[in-house]
Parts: structure tokens; C-alpha cells; sequence
């Protein structure tokens, strides 16, 4: 527990409430400097939810914030409740205090020729190699160049100046999961090693210096299982090693902790007890087996969530704990959880 | 609203692991929602009722390995130790060895090191977009028709690689076939033989502009690269291809049965959706869908979450004591389960009218995670039980 006292020791002064769980409370710390903010975490454990409502976070205020996905899910629509999102910038949601969200979702293809039409005025050459299966072979099959323009395209947006001032004031990426971040954003030092010339070497080295600056964050988004706990781990060393820097861990669906210790009596707890209070609740009494099994069972799960939220603790970093929502998730929803989100100023 | 209530149809798991015409389970699904689990458990099931089985996963997080309590998988199936009257083999896919054992069966051995000595090729099969999921399949067709003088598998469970989408599984082979075949590719290996073809010469003025723009992006040394890589690939093409469509043929026949695993999550089933129709769209042999980790409250339907709240709700009005602090807690313990159980059940709802025909098996969550065979052993009850 060395860890977890100091990281409450750092973080102390921006703690928020106690998390429902009953957890540690160890939320704090997004840092407001960092201008891109990558969400990474295990399929399934609310990577688009999280990076959604980060996004929201960031927007208060008055923040211009541009969410990003590289996936072509359309997951950003769907959760907005918008149409499709095309290859460009669109509304998103308006953040309280006069912010904005602007949701992209970047196609690689369209990606490629935006560079070459960005970098050597070759749109009319770019469709004929589309035609040609070219972009096809570059985009989806040739090694990392996908993520290499994916991550060239976020870099753009990331430097993008309008008027001059920044377009945006941060973006957020909903990026691919942990099993394969390392891969991803270390694709443009890859292909700056396979393309040993030319003017891909030179851009990629740009978007390297960004992605392993001080103005990136990669945040890891978790379940208090087994699995996803060990995958973030796995990847905050991974990517601590790989120079990156990491934001916060955040943890999803946390359950809510309502049994106080001692009450279970480890597990023998007393059904006349209960069944006592069952009565003055108006409750069938009949059931009072099966909610002290439950309960039983239900703290089993929480022990196993303390165990992991531990292991945790190897990793540290501000974590943030998010409240399980019942489905569907909509802007309503994002609001709400956009609120467990403390930002550094 | 009394609409008839309609009884899902169920998957009957141990009539399919049992049945010996049942050679090759695949389990597919988008990240995150048991698939490897599902795949390890129906695989030891099906080890203890006597079949001899392999089960094949992918993933590289190594969570089968994890979940079988083994430290160390590779490329060749590992027997799994504690499995009781049968045996159990579990391996995992080593991408890069596949490809290199692919390259190695279709070229000369000159060939074949010239191969894996360009810098391309080390990037492509070890990161290239889609190798995986082919050499998941290359794999799967080794397994199915061993070489002479290796053992057969009486059955095949082959867990699908974490993928965006459950689509990719299917679609990978194919797209790599396509690229293989595809013009670009031609062309790419035309200038890296003596004098070309005359076809090049037609498309020179494309090509021109395209090799042009290849090179000023990725520079000289990648394109001379890909072109050495392609002209040494050129052989294998044939070989590739048919391959690919061999297995994918193999995947159609009765013998192969599609389990889609989903959890109770809208995403989950939005991708379950897809995967089924897929399935169905092409005659693919769909055994089921499994749905995994199911809130189910105690006493079934007879406390509901709102009632259970707000009975706890009375009790923290009341005087705090044992007796109402013990009964506080479990009704609000019963009132997340409950609604966490409603909206699965809505959830489940929701597909299965979606897909009628699709049969459905519904798994209770575990109080704790799965990482030993006793859990998985638990799980293939669970999974035969629905």
C-alpha cells in the first residue's frame, strides 16, 4: 500500500468525494496542460464511454475539445445520438460553461489522400491509386502504416491553428485497445525505420516528438477483474518504458460497496437477524436465505474487486472511478459521468 | 401489454461437443465478453466426456494461458495437466512462426531465406493488419488436416483474435487473398524482374504517377522493399490464396459449429447482431449464441429493484440497529442486482427477437473471475445447464 499513500499524498488537495465503492479515493489529476489526451483499455471495459466523457470534462468551461476515433465503429455517433460521423469535424455537444465537444472519426484512407494532397498536391494521382487498390494496399496491409496515418491525422488536429490560435484547445482519442497501444502509437518510429528516407521519415518524426512529449497523456481504462487489471499493468509498463507518459487510470463499473465489515460475520452472518429486519421492511421473509447468500456472494465479488483495485497500486497514478449506468448510455449519462473527472489546473 | 410470451430457443451444448460428427467449434464475439473463457470451458468439457481436444487461442494478452493456469503457451499444442478422464491440449497462435512455417512449405529454401530476411516482410508478419486472423485460419487447417504421421483431433475449439469487429475473423483471409491477387501488388513486382510485362507498359502511365507517389511517401528503400518481397512472394500467391479458401470452405461444413459469445451490454449484442447475420448471409454452420455474465437476483422475479429500494429506503428511516442496518444492506445489495438483472434480461429480450432461430444460452456471472480449470469446469456446467 506504499504506493496508494503517495499518490494520496500528491493528490490530496484535489480529491473529490469517496467514490460509491468505498474504495481508496484516489481521484484526481487530469492534467490541463496536456493537449492529447489517449484513451486505451481493454475491449469492453467503456473505452469510448470513458474517452467521451473526458471529453466532456475537458469541454467545461468553455474548452474547445475535439473527440477522435480511429476505428470506423461509428461508436461516437451512436453515444451522441448524432448521424454518421463523416471524414471531417462536427458538433458533437455543448459543455457547460460555453465549452464544445467536436467528434471525428478518421477514415484511413481518406487520411492518405489528405496527406498527399496536403503534402505534394497529388489529389487526381491519390484516386487513381484508389482505383488501383494502392490506397487499399497502403492503408489496411502495408505494416503500421495505418496507424501512421491515423496518428499523423490526430497530430494535424493536435497542431491545428485557425485564426492564429489553436482549433482546438485539446483533443481526446479514443484509441485502440491496450493490447495493441504500444503498436499504434509506436507505428511512425516503426515506419521512420522501414522508410529510412523521404518525406514520411521526416513527418513521422513530428508526430514521435508529440506522442512522447509532455503535452501527451495516455489515459488506461479498467474493470476491477482479473484480466483487465493485469493487461493495465502489463501496459502502463509497457508504456512507461515505450516514453510514455501516462494520465490516469480509470476505473469502470466499479460496484457500490454496501455491506460494512463485520456485518457478514464471515459469512455466518444470522439469518434470524436479518429476517427480523426483513419484516420491519415489509419483505417476504421467504427470501431471507436467498438475500443472505447474495449478500454473501456479493462481497466475494467485492473482495475480489479490492484485490484488484491493490494491484493496482502498482501503477501510480491519479485513478478515477466511474459508477456503473444502466444502458443505453447517451449525452445525459456522459454528463453525469464527466462530473468524476477532476481537472489539474 | 400480455404479449405471448415466446420461449427462446435453446443450444443444447453437450449433444454438440458430444457428437462426434462435431469436428470444429469457433467462438466469436467482439473483445471483452468471454470469448476465450466460453472457448477454454466448452474445450474442457468436451476433453472430460472423452473427446480428444485442442483448443486454439489467439489472443496475445495470454489470457487462456492465464485462464488454464499455464505460464507458457506456443506454437504447438501443450497438454493441459488436472483435466480428469480425458485429454485436453491447449496452444496458442505464434503469429510470426505461422507465416514463417507458411513461407517455408511454399518456396525453396534459398527462396525462403531471401524471404525472411527483407525488412518488409519482418514487419508484415509480425504486424501486418489481417495476418493474424489468417494465420488463426492457417492454423486451424493445420489442425484439422494434420500432416501424415501426427495425431487427429476428435474435436477443434478455435477461440477468434480480439478484433474491432467479429467480422474481421471471416473477412481477413479474403482480403489478404484479394491484396495477393490485386493489380497493385502486380505491378509492385513487375520493375524488381528483367523487363516487365506487357500489361505494365499499357498501365505505365498510372503506374508512373502511383510509383512516383509511393516513393516521394515512403521513400526508395521502402518501395525497392516491397517490390523484393512481392517478386519472392509472387510464387506462393497460388498457394496463398487456395489456402485461404480452403479453409474458408472447411469453416462451411457441417462439421464446424459458429458459437457468437456476447454479454449483456448493447455494444456486445450490436456486434453479436452482425455476426449472426453474417453467419446465416453465408450458410455458415450457427450452433448458438451464448450470452455471458447474467445478473440473476436472488429469488428470480419475486423482489424487484424498486421494491427492494425502496423497502431499504423505509429501513434507513428507522432507528439504525443490527437487525435494520443487516437488511438495509441486502436489499440495496438486491436492488443492483435486480436492475442490473432487469436490463440484461431487456437486453436479452431485444436480440432474441431480433433472431428468433438463433438458439440462446444464458450464463449466470461468477462471484469471482475464472482462472483455473475448477472455474472452467463450473462454467461448462453453466453453459450445459441453460
Amino acid at each position: 500500500m506504499a504506493a496508494l499513500g503517495r499518490a494520496v499524498g500528491v493528490y490530496a488537495e484535489v480529491m473529490v468525494a469517496v467514490p460509491r465503492s468505498g474504495l481508496p479515493a484516489l481521484v484526481a489529476g487530469i492534467p490541463r496542460a496536456a493537449r492529447l489526451h489517449i484513451v486505451t483499455g481493454k475491449g469492453g471495459a467503456g473505452k469510448t464511454t470513458t474517452a467521451a466523457a473526458l471529453a466532456i470534462a475537458l469541454a467545461r468551461g468553455g474548452q474547445r475539445v475535439l473527440i477522435v476515433e480511429v476505428e470506423g465503429r461509428q461508436a461516437l455517433a451512436r453515444l451522441f445520438d448524432v448521424p454518421e460521423l463523416p471524414y471531417a469535424d462536427r458538433h458533437l455537444a455543448a459543455a457547460p460553461g460555453g465549452g464544445e465537444v467536436v467528434g471525428l472519426s478518421i477514415d484511413p484512407e481518406e487520411a492518405f489522400i489528405d496527406y498527399l494532397e496536403l503534402f505534394y498536391n497529388m489529389k487526381r494521382s491519390a484516386r487513381i491509386m484508389q482505383r488501383m487498390g494502392a490506397v487499399d494496399f497502403v492503408t489496411t496491409l502495408a505494416p503500421g502504416l495505418r496507424d501512421v496515418l491515423l496518428t499523423g491525422k490526430v497530430k494535424e488536429r493536435v497542431t491545428l491553428n485557425e485564426q492564429g490560435r489553436s482549433a482546438y484547445d485539446c483533443v481526446v482519442l479514443d484509441a485502440p485497445p491496450t493490447g495493441r497501444i504500444r503498436q499504434f502509437l509506436d507505428a511512425t518510429r516503426e515506419v521512420a525505420n522501414l522508410a529510412r528516407f523521404g518525406p514520411i521519415n521526416r513527418q513521422s518524426q513530428g508526430v514521435v516528438e508529440l506522442l512522447h512529449s509532455e503535452r501527451t497523456v495516455v489515459h488506461l481504462v479498467t474493470l476491477l477483474e482479473e484480466m483487465p487489471v493485469q493487461e493495465t499493468v502489463d501496459a502502463a509498463h509497457e508504456l512507461t518504458e515505450g516514453g510514455f507518459g501516462l494520465g490516469a487510470i480509470v476505473v469502470n463499473r466499479a460496484r457500490p460497496h454496501y455491506v460494512r465489515p463485520g456485518q457478514l460475520a464471515d459469512g455466518r452472518l444470522s439469518r434470524a437477524v436479518l429476517r427480523r429486519g426483513l419484516k420491519l421492511a415489509g419483505v417476504d421473509v421467504d427470501l431471507t436465505d436467498e438475500l443472505a447468500q447474495q449478500m454473501i456472494e456479493y462481497e466475494a465479488r467485492q473482495d475480489v474487486q479490492r484485490a484488484n483495485a491493490d494491484r493496482l497500486d502498482a501503477v501510480a497514478v491519479p485513478r478515477i472511478e466511474l459508477p456503473e449506468l444502466a444502458p443505453p448510455v447517451g449525452v445525459g449519462e456522459l454528463s453525469e459521468l464527466s462530473d468524476y473527472f477532476v481537472i489539474d489546473e | 401489454m400480455t404479449a405471448p410470451r415466446r420461449r427462446l430457443a435453446a443450444l443444447d451444448v453437450d449433444r454438440l461437443i458430444g457428437d462426434p460428427a462435431t469436428r470444429i467449434i469457433v467462438t466469436c464475439g467482439s473483445g471483452g465478453v468471454g470469448k476465450t473463457t466460453t472457448a477454454a470451458a466448452l474445450a474442457l468439457r468436451a476433453a472430460e466426456s472423452g473427446r480428444r481436444t485442442v483448443v486454439l487461442t489467439i489472443d496475445p494478452a495470454r489470457r487462456l494461458a492465464q485462464s488454464m493456469g499455464l505460464t507458457e503457451l506456443d506454437n504447438t499444442p501443450r497438454e493441459v495437466e488436472g483435466v480428469a478422464d480425458g485429454r485436453l491440449f491447449a496452444m496458442m497462435l505464434d503469429m510470426k512462426r505461422t507465416f514463417d512455417e507458411v513461407v517455408a512449405a511454399h518456396s525453396t529454401p534459398e527462396r525462403a531465406d531471401q524471404i525472411f530476411a527483407n525488412p518488409f516482410y519482418q514487419a508484415l508478419s509480425s504486424s501486418f493488419a489481417g495476418t493474424q486472423e489468417y494465420m488463426a485460419m492457417e492454423k486451424l487447417s493445420q489442425l484439422a488436416e494434420p500432416p501424415p504421421g501426427n495425431p487427429e483431433w476428435d474435436l477443434i475449439v478455435v477461440d477468434t483474435p480480439p478484433s474491432r469487429s467479429a467480422l474481421d475473423f471471416l473477412d481477413a483471409p479474403q482480403r489478404l487473398g484479394r491484396f495477393l491477387d490485386g493489380r497493385f501488388i502486380r505491378l509492385l513486382a513487375a520493375p524488381a524482374k528483367a523487363g516487365g510485362k506487357a500489361y505494365v507498359k499499357v498501365l505505365s502511365a498510372s503506374f508512373g504517377l502511383m510509383s512516383k507517389a509511393v516513393t516521394k511517401i515512403l521513400g526508395g528503400e521502402l518501395l525497392h522493399d516491397v517490390s523484393a518481397f512481392v517478386a519472392s512472394l509472387e510464387a506462393m500467391f497460388g498457394g496463398f490464396r487456395e489456402r485461404a479458401e480452403h479453409t474458408y470452405r472447411l469453416l462451411k461444413t457441417p462439421g464446424t459449429a459458429f458459437i457468437v459469445v456476447a454479454s449483456p451490454e448493447p455494444d456486445a449484442l450490436r456486434e453479436a447482431s452482425y455476426f449472426v447475420e453474417r453467419l446465416v448471409g453465408e450458410q455458415m454452420p450457427l450452433a448458438g449464441l451464448v450470452v455471458n455474465r447474467l445478473h440473476r437476483p436472488a429469488g428470480g422475479d419475486r423482489l424487484s429493484a424498486r421494491r427492494a429500494e425502496a423497502a431499504a429506503d423505509k429501513l434507513g428511516d428507522r432507528a439504525s440497529s443490527d437487525a435494520v442496518d443487516l437488511a438495509e444492506a441486502a436489499l440495496r445489495v438486491h436492488a443492483e442486482i435486480a436492475e442490473a438483472g432487469e436490463n440484461d434480461a431487456r437486453m436479452v429480450r431485444g436480440f432474441a427477437a431480433a433472431h428468433p432461430d438463433v438458439a440462446l444460452i444464458a450464463v449466470p456471472a461468477l462471484p469471482t473471475d475464472v482462472h483455473d480449470l475448477t472455474g472452467l469446469r463450473l462454467i461448462g456446467e453453466l453453459l450445459a445447464a441453460s
